[in-house]
């Protein structure tokens, strides 16, 4: 998409670029109306399509479900929305936990320089020779108990201080906290790819003469950090942010198909699709079970990566890939 | 050259010793241990750690597990009472290198041609066309490309077996699915680093000597340019040819990919540091194979330890 000719001496400013990428903006707008219709859809919709019903398996376009109903008689297009608030909104809060520790992972290695920061990487190539799935599987395991357990404690701290609406809302979390555990493992596993950006940009930035100007009129390493260097790191860590939400996507739809992410009553689009899988069968194909979480799926899918390669053309242009 | 074998070796058994350390450490301080499930009255619980060497303190049980695997024993796998550990990845690991091998095949060659292809091509119809398929490879998951295969191959056209082992069909569409998203992904890395390559001025000179576009970046570009592919290729083929569990159970094949998945449902300590083990091995392997690629390609690069 960088479509720069010789002749130009000076790069135009990134957000010029970006709205000239096509592709890329209509990704925007693709993400932003499928974020929206997600959140708001499900608060539109009559109370009785979401509730589960004895019309198992309906077709596409009967008796009011638009999208068919799914095994337990529930509307397929109302789960469709609330699987792609699950999914999204774990794709975001993963990315966004990976981004706080992988930046300030990447920042203080890269400032420190020397014998930290050559142990700071020694450590993430430690961790990126492990198997990145297993073991987001295995934190899965470990904290689910536990984050069960925690809301179970809040809520009996609620019940104690005689806060009935705050009770409630822990009870009513309790059926959901594999959403919260997914953020955490997922989050806690993909910040490698981010920490390394980060410090190699601040490798660069700590050179400049604004840094050491503002070092020398006696300003602390974390003002330096986070008056001087976070500013200038903000486009690239949106890029990157940006990409890094798909991969969290992926991984976590991943796992909810192979049973061990989401859980009823929440969905996400990998636990509908494994919902749909699960009752396939040649003879009588129930195709909408997994032709609309597949495509829901892969359009933010791809509009994701869209988007995240537009601003890194935009922002990043000699990473590449 | 001795001495860098010497350090890689050293390193990689320390990486090794952390992250199987970190696997044991982690899954022993899960909740519920692995023969806690089966309702079985708490003496016989105790009996059974101990008969696997899985009662007393944390630090014991990892010393005592340690002890072992200094000794090449993986152990015992909790699950499948009779079974060793190794027998297990015996049995289950060729499938999956068969695959795996296939598919790294396929990744690399048709990765490196199609990214060579779109960078000599840049920005022409073909090229567009190209790495727009690049991209919705790479964002398409395998458990929706492995069943809409299925659905057009095997169902539709009835060209292929559905799914299963064993013969030459039955691998096509497994090896196909599973290398798709690298294929995307050599492609895209291919295309950026050569065209970084083209611009360079050995380049320049190889075509002022009269040599034709294909044959400058066949002799000469492509040698270099391929470098970030071969570091790439390292860690993959690793990946590969331990198994994918998503592939397995969409084409009902038995490989290594379901047993880790297992291993950590089951709380099978052994057989999940086994696996682990058996991974970072890999991974070791096939990185050094990467630096010694390096000195082969470019003469420049001198491995030092």
């Amino acid at each position: 998409m960088a479509s720069s000719t010789p002749a130009q001496i000076s790069r135009p400013d990134g957000w010029s670029l970006l709205r000239r990428n096509r592709t890329a903006l209509l990704s925007l707008y693709t993400l932003g109306f499928l974020a929206l219709a997600a959140l708001v859809g499900p608060m539109l919709m009559p109370e009785e399509l979401k509730s589960t019903s004895d019309a198992q398996f309906l077709p596409p376009q009967s008796a009011g479900h638009v999208l068919g109903t799914d095994l337990n008689g529930q509307d397929l297009f109302y789960r469709l929305l609330s699987g792609a608030r699950v999914s999204l909104g774990i794709g975001v809060a993963g990315a966004f936990l990976s981004l706080v520790i992988g930046t300030l992972y990447g920042m203080v290695s890269g400032y420190a320089g020397g014998k930290v920061d050559a142990f700071m990487m020694r450590a993430t190539e430690v961790l990126q020779s492990v198997p990145r799935i297993l073991f987001i599987m295995i934190l899965i395991a470990a904290l689910d108990d536990r984050v069960k357990d925690a809301l179970d404690a809040a809520r009996l701290w609620a019940q104690e201080a005689k806060w009935p609406a705050m009770e409630g809302f822990f009870r009513d979390a309790i059926p959901y906290s594999r959403i919260l555990v997914m953020i955490l493992s997922l989050g806690i596993v993909e910040w490698l790819t981010m920490a390394r950006i980060v410090r190699g940009q601040v490798l660069v930035l700590r050179e400049m003469t604004f840094v050491t100007a503002s070092r020398a009129m006696g300003q602390s390493p974390w003002g330096v950090l986070k008056k001087h260097l976070l500013p200038n790191l903000s486009t690239i860590i949106l890029t990157y942010l940006t990409l890094t939400i798909p991969a969290v996507i992926l991984d976590e739809s991943f796992l909810s198909f192979l049973g061990l992410g989401i859980e009823d009553p929440a969905a996400s689009w990998g636990s509908l699709l494994k919902d749909g899988a699960q009752v396939i069968n040649p003879l009588d194909s129930k195709w909408w079970l997994l032709l609309f979480p597949a495509l829901g799926m892969s359009v933010s899918l791809l509009a994701l990566n869209f988007l995240g390669d537009g601003l890194r053309d935009a922002f990043d242009p000699k990473s590449g890939d | 050259m001795l001495l860098f074998l010497l350090r890689r070796a050293f390193s990689s058994i320390v990486v090794m010793f952390c992250v199987v350390s970190l696997a044991f450490v982690l899954i022993r301080s899960i909740k519920g241990g692995p023969f806690e499930r089966e309702k079985t009255p708490a003496h016989i619980v105790a009996a059974m750690e101990a008969k696997y060497q899985l009662n007393g303190s944390l630090w014991q049980q990892y010393l005592a597990y340690l002890g072992r695997l200094a000794h090449f024993d993986l152990g015992p796998s909790t699950k499948y009472r009779d079974w060793q550990v190794s027998e297990i990845l015996a049995q289950k690991l060729p499938n999956s290198i068969a695959i795996g091998s296939v598919a790294f095949l396929l990744a690399s060659t048709l990765g490196v041609l199609i990214g060579s292809f779109a960078a000599m091509h840049k920005d022409q119809a073909a090229d567009r066309v190209a790495m727009l398929a690049a991209l919705m490879a790479i964002s398409l998951p395998t458990f929706i490309t492995g069943p809409a295969l299925i659905a057009i191959f095997s169902l539709w056209l009835g060209w292929l077996p559905v799914g299963g082992w064993g013969t030459a069909q039955q691998m096509i569409l497994p090896a196909i699915c599973l290398s798709g998203p690298y294929i995307a992904y050599i492609a895209r890395l291919m295309r950026n680093s050569l065209l970084d390559v083209l611009k360079s001025d050995f380049l320049r000179t190889a075509r002022a000597k009269g040599l034709s576009e294909t044959a400058a970046v066949v002799r000469h570009a492509a040698k270099i340019a391929i470098l970030p592919v071969i570091t790439y290729l390292g860690p993959l083929a690793a990946h590969l040819l331990t198994g994918s569990m998503i592939i397995e159970s969409v084409f009902n094949i038995s490989g290594a990919g379901s047993v880790f998945v297992n291993s950590i449902q089951n709380r099978d300590v052994f057989l999940l540091g086994g696996a682990v083990i058996v991974l970072c091995a890999m991974l070791v392997l096939f990185n050094l194979i990467v630096d010694l690629l390096y000195t082969v390609l470019d003469k420049r690069i001198k491995l030092h330890g």
